[in-house]
């Protein structure tokens, strides 16, 4: 056990000297893996982020009911009491015209705009919550309000959210594909960079099977040299996207805003860098047992 | 120690190294192996530590069968032979401390007894002060001596050493068969291949002619 123990510790100290050796070799080749491990680490960040909104916003999902911009005041009034009085409604919400174009036009960017429109563009409208969320019953309800006089639009304030969780569960698909094929991208740097040092550490192999090395203690420096490649490349994508979130997280921000949402982008969770870094581990050791299986022999 | 019955080697596509080839060696034996160029006294040498294996016959070492030996048995055979080689093999991005620290490091010595291990062996053969040394700053001389160490470090029961005093003047060739008279002194078994058997009066001496022992 403590000889196990001994061979791990020099094998890990050897390739971490062989690494070092040839400094700016080894920082290329983990840049390298770290960039093309950043784009599927990136895309789960995002991912994560995404789905904690969707998780946020629909559990309280809204029907929002827009009146036709020339009905008057009396036909949203009797809109709203019907409204009020129908079955599944939880409450429903009356917001003027008015209060919108005032909310409007504190946006700078919209204001011009607005003002170069003759009138109110905008329409009166209700904010309608229901006791039964489930999304049939509230497209029911929302095709029963379009058929009401004066109603000129309704929307479910839950269809872009679940547009939303259509494209996370795209996005996961596109994560998942660019993960595999960034991840064989690994293997086969790994697999060269492994084939490379069995090269140059010809009599080195050679002369350890001549003193009674086993297989393994032949092995493991080259193992090891690939998982810390690997572990190197994950440590640089891991500080990429982290990079990426702080630097994003600003823009995105002001971008949540315009949708009246609070985001703030979070970097990736304790979970998932632990994933990363297992992963980007694990790879380099697939990497070099796959290149030790083929080339050793011929060492 | 090593018993050898009626071996032959032959390596592809033909060559006939050793044929009808019988000897033992007894334990604390030291034993010479002599012929001309050519003659077969390097393979003798492998098959010995399995570096390659007989094409017919039986190798002993140590009452073991090398034949019947499986993959994973042969690297602890080799740590109980320590070996010489003509080309010595050492390494030369390693300083002559690695060099014979290696053959430790592999059987898995504990580092401060394994340090101790390697100065004795160096002093023995007189580098103790060359420890941090690269190879190529060694003479020939040095590094033969250098080979030397890294074969007696592990201090094996049977060392087997080709043609250890080649390319050596006197002087240094006469110290390298004193290192090798007092590790006899103290029980090692040797199997010996050399031209130079007047550095080694006492011992027992076969003498290989185109891959036959002659008698
Ligand atoms: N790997 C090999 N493949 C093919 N033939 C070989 C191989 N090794 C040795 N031989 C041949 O086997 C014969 C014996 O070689 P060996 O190296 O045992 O001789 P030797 O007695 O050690 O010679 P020297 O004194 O020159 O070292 C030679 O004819 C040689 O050419
Ligand atoms: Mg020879």
């Amino acid at each position: 056990m403590k000889v196990w123990l001994l061979h791990h510790r020099d094998a890990a100290v050897l390739a971490w000297r062989r690494l070092l050796a040839v400094p700016l070799n080894s920082l290329l080749f983990v840049l390298a893996i770290g960039v093309a491990l950043a784009l599927p680490a990136g895309g789960q960040m995002l991912l994560a982020n995404a789905r904690q909104l969707t998780d946020r916003v629909s559990a309280a999902p809204q029907i929002s009911v827009f009146m036709s911009v020339n009905a008057d005041r009396a036909t949203a009034t009797e809109v709203g009491s019907r409204l009020g009085g129908a079955a599944g409604v939880k409450q429903a919400r009356f917001v003027p015209r008015e209060e919108t174009l005032a909310r409007m036009k504190a946006n700078p960017g919209l204001r011009e705009a607005i003002e170069v429109l003759p009138g109110n563009p905008f329409p009166d409208a209700f904010v309608v919550s229901v006791t039964d969320e489930r999304p049939e019953s509230m497209e029911r309800l929302a095709a029963e309000y379009r058929r009401w006089d004066g109603v000129a639009h309704v929307q479910l304030d839950s269809a872009w959210v679940r547009r939303l969780e259509a494209l996370i569960g795209l996005g996961r698909n596109a994560v998942l594909l660019l993960g595999a094929l960034l991840g064989a991208g690994l293997i086969a740097i790994c697999f060269s960079i492994v084939r490379m040092q069995l090269l140059v550490h010809r009599a080195e192999i050679e002369v350890s099977d001549l003193l009674g090395a086993t297989e393994s203690f032949v092995r493991r420096p080259f193992i090891y040299h690939g998982v810390l490649l690997g572990l190197g490349g994950g440590v640089v994508a891991w500080i990429v996207t982290t990079a990426a979130t702080l630097w994003l997280r600003a823009p995105i921000a002001d971008l949540a805003k315009l949708y009246e949402l609070t985001l703030s982008l979070q970097p990736l969770s304790a979970m998932d860098s632990a994933l990363l870094l297992a992963v980007a581990g694990g790879l380099g050791w697939l990497g070099a047992n796959i290149s030790l299986g083929r080339h050793l022999d011929s060492c | 120690m090593i018993r050898f019955d009626r071996v032959a080697k032959r390596y592809p596509p033909g060559v006939d190294a050793l044929s009808e080839v019988s000897f033992e060696v007894a334990e604390r034996e030291m034993v010479l192996v002599g012929g001309h160029s050519g003659a077969g006294k390097s393979t003798l040498l492998k098959l010995v530590a399995a570096i390659e294996q007989a094409t017919s016959g039986a190798v002993l070492v140590g009452g073991q069968n090398l034949s019947g030996l499986s993959r994973a048995a042969l690297p602890f055979l080799r740590r109980r032979i320590g070996m010489v080689f003509q080309d010595q093999k050492l390494l030369f991005d390693r300083n002559a401390f690695q060099n014979v620290m290696l053959p430790l490091s592999i059987a898995g010595f504990p580092p401060r007894e394994a340090a101790q291990r390697v100065r004795a062996a160096l002093d023995k053969v007189g580098l103790g002060k060359r420890e941090k040394a690269l190879p190529v700053m060694l003479s020939g001389g040095e590094q033969q001596r250098l080979a030397i160490a890294r074969a007696v470090v592990g201090r094996p029961g049977l060392l087997l050493a080709d043609e250890p005093t080649a390319h050596l003047d006197a002087e240094t060739a006469n110290d390298v068969a004193r290192i090798f008279h007092d590790f006899h002194q103290v029980g090692v078994t040797m199997l010996i291949a050399t031209y130079a058997h007047e550095l080694f009066p006492a011992a027992r001496r076969l003498h290989l002619d185109h891959g036959r022992l002659r008698t």
